[in-house]
């Protein structure tokens, strides 16, 4: 093993510039990583070693004549696989897309490349983003490195554990109602879901549009950071794209560096501890508000009573978007097609791939899905459900009348063994209790490791937000946090081998 | 589901009369000539190889998004201002979900209770009569691929051996225009149908938006209709004929389904709610899908797009720049062109004003433009069940041959066979002159013997005209026309035998 793997990011960035590295000896160090331990870890779908190679010495080349794209020139990335790439598979962990390659790159992917970082590999996932532990993934679930029993988190499993094992210094995730942070909280690394409409979507298959987000996954704050910056930004070719620059994340990280938090006021949700929560998450929660007073923040508790209607709401709004964006799904243009025995019609092609294509998890929610939407229910459904979800928009906005940022525990309780939840997809949902309301604002959040367990010596995670638009706060106060409570991951921690 | 009777009989028109009221609605479909798609960049022409004008966005690749057409929300604006409507000042795009194997998506993005345009009306006239019709709303949607079902004996997708689907039109920018019930027509009902279906293409094609080709379904009109008791005041159940292709079918289709109704409501039955297919050939319905409380499109607002939200400056700078009213124009071309209030009327009930405005600003009279539109075009228009506009004969063909006869190379009868050759297709007008043989002949030595020959059959004609009386030439030069097959230059033949005989 290479000590390369071990650096962050920006350390990789500052020893290319440096020219003490080459991106071609880092994206390889990294992909004898991936061979060395993801047999275990399942973090990959499929690995690039060629394309990353490829890409790598292109990178070099620019760097030897200085013209080095981005200070990321060279760093190389693992992608979901729920976002599109050209000339890679993109199953979005589903067998209703195996094998099928998009034409087109995703505008994040296209924006990492135009930026020069090679792309090692796509990543595992709970099938097309729902779940919350990367067990629905159809080609198997990813493990977590720390402890190769427990899950990964989801639904971005993958990437978190491919970062997490220092099998790649970078990854991009998306965050539907979590699905960056949780994985982040238990696998102790630094998670992000940007601003609704800060990043965009195209490119991104949709699990629920309206809540959908990517964001970056990495091992520290000031990493997430250079990530988000690259990625966000106005697309014309997203219509919910909004036109505000990403800017002053970077600085933001490295102003928090200083550990100065004087002025910063901070919001303890009331709605988010006690019951259904663990004592040793709370724990490790309640030390990193004590370190957060420390370093001069204003600390006091908030009220956010709508919170607790958020997942009610959040499990209408979801399954109505992705019952009908997975219509699309039906054999006739791209991905599985079954076709049943005698003399079928088109709609018994349909009926027999969707059957064959999705897992039960997927089923469920389309079925929760159409029958929200029906006619006679939508309003007792789906249009409560949006009542709610202004409530909860409205109880942000009060929060931030009074705080700069809230903060609360990312996951209710560190990583679970696998299989644990999977016959009880209630328990499994609340996984995302905490994760949840800044999807249904639109909110950025942070997810940063703020320790390990005293039980079972697995990492927790805390997670911070802000209002929208204001990600910049996350990256101070996430930052600061970050340096006091000093580093959580470290590969000498991890079960898998070094 | 109950058996459904399609047809226990048909009741004679006046007769359905004596004892209903028909209310019917009108839901007509018209594709937008914007250059791109409603929601990504492909063009939105039509006729390219199939499946040559396709991207992520409207084949519904997984991960795609859409992008709403400004110019497409500009011609939907204009559409309403020119219908009377109320442009909303907020509304969204939502989702129409169902599964067809042309639907992309397998949801249709359209408007359900938010449209753009709401609160219209159009008065159109019948026989000197004039109807309001409400509009109820227009909205905006894309359309779908296009799917041919190859074998069988339907041409419908049950019995097809296999199905192809163009998606070269799925996403076409469409505006939806649909009526409100009609009501009080009485027996005018097919005909206001029509007026409504003729006068609503006479606005799109003054504003530019659409080709409003009938005949190629760049407008397609739903012909809802239903019968109530005879001065009842209620509504009856209606049937909705689906994709009426013609001015004419509409007026057959509103007819048929009135005879049919009022056979099956005779009979003491009920109508069911149903789509039904009209067959042009026949002129008559036949059963389509049942319609019920089954079909729900579980629609929902469209996550991946904004509100659509016009400002009400850009309303009224739309509003200010609109064509001139119908109505308006009408009235002032009745007056330019010097027509009769009867004539007017014929030439607008035909669906010939703009034909006949466009043949005028090629240079030809207004007084000749009608002559041929309304005369011999009409005629061949009429025969063959189409509508005027798609006879086959464009204004410039028109102008074009009147500016040959006005030169005198063509008389008014050679024109006519040179419109017989535009009509079957035998190519331009230079082509067919000169395959059929149609110039006027005005060679002097061809035409010298021909006026002598006349001038030698009728000594008393040509005694009369060396008296002085010349308007006596006419016999003769019909003598020599006669000879000639028609193709002598009059003009010159007058010429020659005044000569001859001075």
């Amino acid at each position: 093993m290479s000590e390369l793997i071990l650096k962050t990011a920006a350390e990789l960035a500052d020893s290319l510039a440096a020219g003490e590295t080459t991106s071609v000896e880092l994206t390889q160090v990294h992909l004898d990583r991936i061979a060395a331990v993801d047999g275990d870890v399942h973090a990959f779908l499929h690995i690039d070693a060629e394309g990353a190679l490829s890409q790598a010495a292109a990178s070099d080349a620019r760097r030897a004549n200085g013209d080095a794209l981005h200070a990321l020139d060279g760093v190389p990335i693992a992608v979901k696989d729920v976002l599109t790439t050209i000339g890679l598979p993109t199953t979005c962990g589903s067998k209703m897309l195996e094998g099928w390659v998009p034409p087109y790159d995703a505008t994040v992917v296209k924006k990492i490349k135009d930026a020069g970082l090679p792309i090692l590999g796509k990543t595992n996932m709970d099938e097309f983003a729902m779940g919350s532990s990367t067990e629905h993934s159809a080609y198997g679930p990813t493990k977590n490195p720390w402890k190769l029993d427990r899950i990964p988190g989801g639904s971005g499993g993958g990437s978190a554990a491919a970062v997490a094992a220092f099998e790649a210094p970078l990854a991009l995730g998306t965050d539907t109602g979590g699905s960056i942070r949780q994985p982040g909280a238990v696998t102790g690394t630094v998670g992000v879901k940007p601003t609704y409409g800060s990043v965009s979507r195209y490119g991104l298959v949709a699990l629920a549009n309206s809540l959908d987000q990517v964001g970056p996954v990495t091992r520290t704050v000031l990493d997430s950071a250079l990530l988000h910056e690259l990625i966000g930004g106005h697309d014309p070719l997203d219509s919910t794209s909004t036109t505000t620059p990403v800017t002053g994340l970077v600085d933001a990280a490295r102003a928090g560096a200083t550990g100065d938090l004087k002025g910063v006021k901070v919001g303890v949700i009331k709605e988010l501890a006690g019951e259904g929560w663990a004592p040793d998450v709370m724990r490790k929660f309640n030390e990193s508000v004590d370190i957060l007073t420390k370093l001069g923040a204003d600390v006091v508790e908030v009220s956010t009573p709508s919170f607790q209607h958020a997942m009610a709401a959040y499990y209408l709004i979801l399954p109505a978007e992705c019952s009908s964006n997975l219509a699309k799904f039906d054999a006739m243009r791209y991905g599985l097609r079954v076709t049943p025995d005698g003399d079928p019609s088109a709609e018994d092609v349909m009926k027999a791939s969707r059957d064959a294509g999705f897992g039960d998890e997927v089923k469920r929610r389309i079925i929760l899905g159409t029958y929200a939407l029906s006619s006679g229910y939508y309003d007792a459904y789906y249009g409560q459900a949006q009542k709610i979800r202004t409530l909860i928009i409205e109880d942000f906005k009060k929060a931030f009348e009074q705080v700069d940022v809230l903060v609360s525990p990312t996951s209710p309780s560190t990583a679970f063994p696998l299989g644990a939840k999977l016959d009880d997809p209630l328990a499994m949902y609340m996984q995302d209790l905490a994760t949840i309301p800044a999807n249904l604002a639109g909110t950025p959040g942070i997810s940063i490791p703020a320790g390990v367990s005293d039980v079972d010596g697995l990492p927790v995670g805390v997670q911070l937000l802000a209002p929208v638009l204001e990600d910049a706060r996350l990256y101070r106060v996430g930052a600061a946090l970050e340096g006091a409570i000093g580093p959580v991951l470290s590969i000498d921690k991890l079960e898998v081998a070094r | 589901m109950t058996a459904v009777p399609d047809s226990l009989g048909l009741v004679g028109f006046d007769e359905v009369l004596e004892r209903y009221d028909p209310a019917f609605g009108l839901e007509v479909h018209v594709e937008l000539n914007t250059n791109t798609k409603m929601f990504c960049g492909c063009p939105a022409t039509f006729g390219g190889e199939p499946n040559s004008q396709v991207c992520p966005t409207c084949l519904g690749l997984p991960g795609s998004m859409p992008v709403v057409n400004a110019k497409a929300v500009e011609s939907a604006i204009r559409i309403g201002l020119a219908l009377n409507g109320s442009i909303a000042e907020w509304c969204r795009f939502a989702r129409k979900n169902y599964f067809y194997p042309d639907m992309p998506k397998n949801f249709q993005t359209s408007q359900y209770d938010e449209p753009i345009v709401y609160d219209g009306y159009l008065d159109v006239e019948v026989e000197g009569e004039i109807f309001r019709v409400d509009i109820e709303r227009a909205h905006m949607e894309e359309d779908t691929g296009k799917t041919t079902h190859i074998g069988g004996a339907t041409g419908r997708i049950h019995g097809a051996d296999y199905s192809l689907v163009d998606y070269n039109r799925a996403g076409i920018p469409l505006i939806e225009i649909v009526t409100r019930p009609i009501l009080g027509t009485g027996a005018k009902a097919p005909l206001v149908a029509k007026a409504y279906v003729a006068a609503l293409r006479e606005i799109l094609l003054g504003l530019g938006v659409s080709d409003v080709r009938m005949d190629q379904g760049s407008m397609r009109c739903d012909v809802n209709l239903s019968l109530s008791p005879k001065g009842s005041g209620t509504l009856g159940t209606r049937t909705e004929t689906k994709n009426v292709n013609s001015l004419r079918s509409v007026e057959r289709a509103v007819r048929f389904e009135m005879s049919r109704h009022a056979g099956i409501l005779d009979a003491g039955e009920a109508i069911f709610q149903e789509t039904r297919h009209f067959h042009e050939d026949t002129g008559t319905t036949s059963a389509g899908r049942a319609k019920s409380d089954a079909d729900d499109y579980r629609y929902f607002p469209e996550p991946d797009l904004v509100p659509v939200a016009p400002s009400r400056e850009w309303v009224e700078e739309l509003r200010a720049s609109l064509p001139e009213r119908t109505a308006d124009k009408r009235a002032r071309l009745q007056v330019e062109w010097g027509y009769s209030e009867l004539e007017m009327r014929d030439v607008w009930a035909a669906g010939a004003l703009s034909l006949i405005e466009a043949t005028v600003a090629e240079g030809t009279s207004p007084q000749a433009a009608r002559k041929w539109w309304m005369a011999e075009l009409s005629r061949s228009a009429n025969d063959r069940g189409v509508e005027l506009a798609e006879v086959g004969v464009t204004p410039a063909q028109v102008a074009e041959v009147q500016k040959l006869v006005d030169g005198g190379s063509l008389t008014d009868k050679l024109a006519r066979q040179v419109f017989e050759g535009l009509l079957a297709g035998e190519g331009t007008v230079a082509e067919i002159i000169d395959a059929r043989g149609l110039a006027v002949v005005s060679d002097d030595g061809a035409l010298g013997s021909a006026v002598d020959e006349a001038i030698a059959a009728q000594p008393a004609v040509a005694e009369k005209i060396r008296g002085g009386n010349q308007a006596a030439a006419g016999a003769l030069i019909g003598a020599v026309m006669k000879a000639t097959g028609g193709k002598a230059d009059a003009k010159r033949v007058r010429e020659l035998i005044l000569e001859k005989l001075a």
